[in-house]
C-alpha cells in the first residue's frame, strides 16, 4: 500500500537540510514501529520518496513523500504514532492512501506557493505592492539564471502562476520541480530590480504554504488530493 | 519554540548548523524553575565527534534521571563558528537551553585524546571562564575533568578545577549533593573544592604541589595540608549489570562518526598488550549481563531508530556469552532491518559465521592488528596474536569470499629492529601469498587487496611501556620509509597498499602523555599561537608547537627521549588506577625478556586489580 505524507517543518527545523531530513523520517519510521516496505537485497532501505527538496533556511506547510507500507490502520493512528515520536518543528500533518498506479510524489510537483517576508533589518524600501502591480503588467520578466553551463535566461512570467502582496509579505505560487524550477528569491530579484536594488542572501525569511500537482483538468492541486483518505 | 543563541544569518552562513542547534530526538528539555543545579557535559571536539562517544550519552542520561539536575551539552565550535563567536562576542552556550555556559554550576570535559588539550582552553575562552582554576569565582561553573587522559592530569592540572579519576557512574551524586550542601551554607568556592577533593576519586589539583629535581625529574608531590589525599584512587562500577544505561540515547540529525546504537558488552580486558593503556585503566574485566544487554538493545533501537548497532568493548571475542548475544541480535535486527556490526572482533572460524551473516563479504574487510612484524617483537608487547592464527584466519576468510584485509602495526615500538620493520612487509606478503594459494584462479572474482597501515608508539602512563623512550623524528620518518621499501620489495607488493601517520604530532602527543605541570605553560602558549583542533591534521601546526616550547623553556626530548630510570617519581604516581607500579615494572622486565605474560582468564598475575573485588578478579581461571 502506497501512502503519501504530508508534513510541516517548521522553527529550529529550517536548519536541518533535505537529507538529513530522509534520514530522520527513516530512524522515525523505526521509533514510530512503522510497517514500511523494504527492498530486497543485502542492505534493505525503506521504501520512501520526497517530493521537492526544501533549502535549508526556509520553513515549511507543505512537505510531502510517498512510503509503501505492508500494512497500516487508519490515517489518523499513523499520523498520532509518527508526531509521538517527531522533534520538536516536525509535525505530520496529513496521510492518504494513493490509488494504484499515482505518480510519485517528485514526479508530481508541478508548483510550490510561498510567503516571503523581508528579514528585520535588511529592509531596502521597496514599495512592493506597486512592485507586483508591475510585474502583473508587463508581458515579459525575463530572469538571467547561472548555470554550469553558463548563463540561460527564462521568463518568469510564464512560470509565475500567482503573485499578490499583503500584510507586508508577498505570496506566491511558482513552478517548481524538474521542468521549470523558479525560487521565490528569483522572483523577489525581479521586484527589486524594478528599484535598481539588489538583494542580498538573507535579505528575505521565506515560508512554502504548500506544494502543488496538476489534476487531470490541468488545475494546481496539493499533493495530498492524489489520495484518498482511509 | 527555544530561541537559538546564534542568530538566523550566522546559522545560514557556517557550515552544518545543526550542530549548533540542539532540540536531537532524545535530548532533554527541563524547567529551569525547577531544578537546584545544571552540568554541562562537554567533548572538546567538534559535533559529530562529540556525539559519537557512549561515555557522554551514560552521563548524560544519568544526571538527567535525577530530578534536581540539568544536564546539557556543548562540543567544540569549528573554526568557522569560533570565529563568529569571537568577532560578533557571542558566549559559548549549551545546545538544549542555548544558556551561556558561564551560567552553570558545572562545566565536565571528557579527555579521551590529548591533542584535544588546546581544545578545552577553547571552550574555557569562548564560554569566558577564566583559564586557571584559582581566577575563578563563584560567578564561574566548576570545571571538572574525566576520562582516560585524567590518568595524568598534570599537563592539564591548572585549567581545572577538579577531576574525576575512574568511571563517572560512583561519585557524582556525592559530589553534586556537597555542593548543594556548601552552596547553601554559603562556603566559599576553595573550600567547596578542597572537601571535594576529599571524596574517593577526586582530585583537586590546585591544593597539591610538585617539587623537582635540579634535572627536572619530578622530586616530589605535596598537599596543601594533612587533610587532603595523597593518592587518588580510581572509581569504578562494581556490578555493570545493575547501573546507568542509557534507554534513550541522543540522536543526531546530522551524520557522526557514530551513526548508530552502541551496546558496551563490557569493561576491561584480560589481554594485557604492554603499550595499551586502556587495557590497564579499566582493570578488572566486568562482563554485563546476557540479561541486561539484550533488554537495553532492544530498547536503545526503538528509543532511536537507528539502522544499526554496534558492540562495543576492548576485545568482543573474549566476552564469554558472545554466541549467545548474537543470535539474540541476529534474529532481533533481521526482524527490524537493523544492521549488526562487529568491531573489535578476533577472526576465527566462528566470526567469519557471524560475519558471513551480518554483512555483505563483498563490501567488508577482515582487520587483523598484529601490531608488530616479528613473534619476538609481539612478545615484547605481550600481543599474543601469532602468525599462524593470522594466516589460518585469513585462510578461511578467503575461502569464505573476502578479499580485502586491513593490518595495523605500530612503529616505534621498545627494542625495535629492522628485522622488525621487515617482518611486517613479510607477512603482509604471505597473506597475499595464503591468497593465491588457497583461491584458484578462475575463483578469483575480485583482486586480493592488503592495506597495511602504521602509527607511531607513543607510551602513555600506567602502561609497563610507561618508561620506554621516543625516537627523534628523523627516525620515525626513517622507519616509515623502512617499512615502505620493504614491502615494495616483496613478491606480492602490487597487492599491498601502505599507510603511516604522521611524525611531528606524535612527538607532541607523547610529551603531553607524560608530561607534568609545567606543560600547561606551553599548552597556553600554543593556544594563544592560534593552536586548537590539533588532532585535526590540516589544523596542526607544529611550528607553532615547537616556538611554544622554546619560549616556555621546555624541551621536548625531555619527556620523549629520556629513558626514565626504574625508581622515578612519575608526575601521575600518586593515582592509584588499580594495577600496581610494581606489577608494571615486573612487566617492563619481562617485556625486555621477551617474555609473554598469560591473561587474565589463564592466571591471575596479581597485577593489583583484584582489590576491587569484583569481575574476573572474582572467577576461576584456567580458562582459554
Amino acid at each position: 500500500m502506497k501512502l503519501r505524507v504530508k508534513f510541516s517543518k517548521n522553527g529550529c527545523m529550517k536548519f536541518i537540510g533535505h537529507l538529513d531530513v530522509m534520514r530522520y523520517f527513516q530512524k522515525a519510521m523505526r521509533r514510530a514501529h512503522v510497517d514500511i516496505a523494504y527492498s530486497t537485497g543485502f542492505s534493505p532501505h525503506q521504501i520512501m520518496s520526497f517530493a521537492s527538496p526544501l533549502s535549508i533556511g526556509l520553513t515549511s506547510d507543505g512537505e510531502y513523500f510517498d512510503m509503501e507500507v505492508n500494512a497500516a490502520e487508519s490515517a489518523e493512528e499513523l499520523k498520532t504514532r509518527l508526531n509521538a515520536v517527531m522533534a520538536e518543528g516536525i509535525v505530520v500533518t496529513d496521510i492518504r492512501r494513493l490509488p494504484e498506479g499515482a505518480k510519485n510524489a517528485m514526479a508530481s510537483v508541478a508548483a510550490a506557493g510561498y510567503i516571503v517576508r523581508v528579514r528585520e533589518g535588511f529592509e531596502q524600501g521597496v514599495p512592493f505592492a506597486e512592485a507586483v502591480e508591475r510585474f502583473q503588467k508587463e508581458a515579459h520578466a525575463y530572469y538571467v539564471k547561472q548555470t554550469k553551463k553558463g548563463e540561460t535566461t527564462l521568463d518568469l512570467k510564464e512560470g509565475v502562476h500567482t503573485l499578490s502582496f499583503d500584510q507586508n509579505a508577498v505570496t506566491m505560487m511558482i513552478d517548481t520541480g524538474s521542468s521549470r524550477n523558479i525560487k521565490p528569491e528569483m522572483v523577489m530579484e525581479c521586484l527589486y530590480s524594478y528599484y535598481g536594488k539588489q538583494r542580498g542572501d538573507f535579505d528575505f525569511v521565506i515560508h512554502r504554504t504548500e506544494t502543488y500537482g496538476r489534476a487531470d483538468n490541468g488545475a494546481f492541486v496539493p499533493l495530498s488530493e492524489a489520495g484518498e483518505v482511509f | 519554540m527555544r530561541t537559538l543563541a546564534l542568530p538566523e544569518e550566522i546559522l545560514l552562513t557556517i557550515e552544518k548548523p545543526a550542530r549548533y542547534i540542539g532540540g536531537e530526538v532524545n535530548s532533554v528539555m527541563k524547567d529551569r524553575s525547577k531544578i537546584d543545579l545544571r552540568f554541562c557535559m562537554c567533548f572538546p571536539d567538534v559535533y559529530e565527534i562529540g556525539m559519537s562517544h557512549l561515555g557522554i550519552q551514560i552521563l548524560y542520561d544519568m544526571f538527567n534521571r535525577w530530578e534536581d539536575v540539568w544536564c546539557e551539552r556543548v562540543y567544540s565550535p569549528w573554526i568557522d563558528a569560533d570565529q563568529v563567536l569571537r568577532e560578533k562576542k557571542i558566549p559559548l552556550f549549551a545546545l538544549e537551553s542555548q544558556d551561556p555556559i558561564r551560567d552553570f554550576d558545572f562545566l565536565g570535559i571528557t579527555l579521551q585524546y590529548e591533542m584535544c588539550y588546546t581544545n578545552v582552553l577553547q571552550i574555557l575562552d569562548l564560554s569566558r571562564i577564566p583559564f586557571f582554576s584559582t581566577e575563578r569565582t563563584w560567578e564561574h561553573p566548576i570545571v571538572i575533568g574525566g576520562g582516560p587522559c585524567v590518568y595524568n592530569p598534570e599537563p592539564i592540572a591548572p585549567f581545572f578545577d577538579l577531576f574525576y579519576i575512574g568511571e563517572g557512574e560512583t561519585m557524582y551524586r556525592r559530589l553534586l549533593d556537597l555542593y548543594k550542601e556548601m552552596r547553601r551554607m554559603g562556603a566559599d568556592r576553595t573550600s567547596f573544592l578542597r572537601e571535594a577533593g576529599k571524596l574517593p576519586g577526586i582530585y583537586a589539583p590546585q591544593f597539591y604541589t610538585p617539587h623537582y629535581h635540579e634535572d627536572g625529574t619530578l622530586s616530589g608531590f605535596t598537599a596543601e595540608d594533612d587533610s587532603m589525599p595523597l593518592t587518588i584512587r580510581k572509581e569504578l562500577v562494581t556490578d555493570v549489570s545493575s547501573t546507568y544505561y542509557p534507554q534513550k540515547p541522543v540522536v543526531p540529525f546530522i551524520k557522526c562518526t557514530q551513526d548508530r546504537v552502541v551496546l558496551e558488552i563490557q569493561r576491561g580486558c584480560i589481554r594485557g598488550c604492554r603499550f595499551c593503556q586502556a587495557g590497564q585503566l579499566y582493570r578488572p574485566v566486568r562482563e554485563r549481563s546476557l540479561s541486561m544487554l539484550k533488554e537495553q538493545a532492544i530498547q536503545m533501537i526503538d528509543s532511536t531508530g537507528h539502522e544499526e548497532i554496534s558492540l562495543s568493548s576492548l576485545s568482543s571475542s573474549d566476552y564469554s556469552k558472545l554466541p549467545e548475544l548474537l543470535q539474540y541480535l541476529i534474529e532481533e535486527c533481521a526482524e527490524r532491518k537493523v544492521n549488526i556490526s562487529l568491531p573489535s572482533l578476533r577472526i576465527d572460524a566462528f566470526s567469519l559465521d557471524v560475519m558471513s551473516k551480518i554483512q555483505d563479504i563483498k563490501k567488508s574487510s577482515l582487520t587483523f592488528a598484529p601490531e608488530a612484524g616479528t613473534q619476538r617483537l609481539r612478545n615484547v608487547i605481550n600481543k599474543g596474536l601469532t602468525k599462524e592464527v593470522i594466516l589460518n584466519g585469513a585462510i578461511e576468510a578467503f575461502k569464505g569470499g573476502w578479499t580485502r584485509v586491513k593490518l595495523y602495526f605500530m612503529l616505534g615500538l621498545p627494542t625495535e629492529t629492522e628485522a622488525d620493520i621487515r617482518g611486517i612487509a613479510e607477512l603482509a606478503n604471505e597473506i597475499a601469498a595464503a591468497f593465491f594459494e588457497t583461491v584458484p584462479k578462475q575463483q578469483r572474482r575480485e583482486k586480493i587487496q592488503i592495506v597495511v597501515s602504521t602509527s607511531f608508539f607513543i607510551p602513555k602512563p600506567f602502561t609497563p611501556f610507561q618508561w620506554a623512550p621516543m625516537y627523534p623524528k628523523e627516525t620515525y620518518i626513517e622507519k616509515a620509509y623502512a617499512t615502505r621499501k620493504a614491502i615494495s620489495e616483496q613478491l606480492n607488493q602490487r597487492s599491498i597498499k601502505y599507510n603511516w601517520h604522521e611524525a611531528d604530532v606524535s612527538l607532541i602527543e607523547g610529551v603531553l602523555a607524560r608530561g607534568d605541570r609545567r606543560v600547561a605553560g606551553v599548552l597556553l602558549n600554543a593556544y594563544r599561537r592560534g593552536c586548537f583542533f590539533d588532532a585535526w591534521s590540516e589544523y596542526y601546526h607544529h611550528e607553532e608547537w615547537l616556538a611554544a616550547f622554546e619560549e616556555c623553556g621546555l624541551s621536548i626530548d625531555f619527556y620523549t627521549m629520556r629513558e626514565r630510570k626504574l625508581d622515578e617519581l612519575f608526575p601521575w604516581d600518586f593515582i592509584d588506577c588499580g594495577v600496581t607500579k610494581q606489577f608494571l615494572k615486573q612487566e617492563w622486565e619481562r617485556a625486555m625478556a621477551e617474555e609473554i605474560t598469560p591473561n587474565c582468564k589463564q592466571k591471575c598475575n596479581a597485577c593489583g586489580a583484584a582489590r576491587y573485588g569484583c569481575g574476573i578478579c572474582m572467577e576461576p581461571k584456567g580458562g582459554a
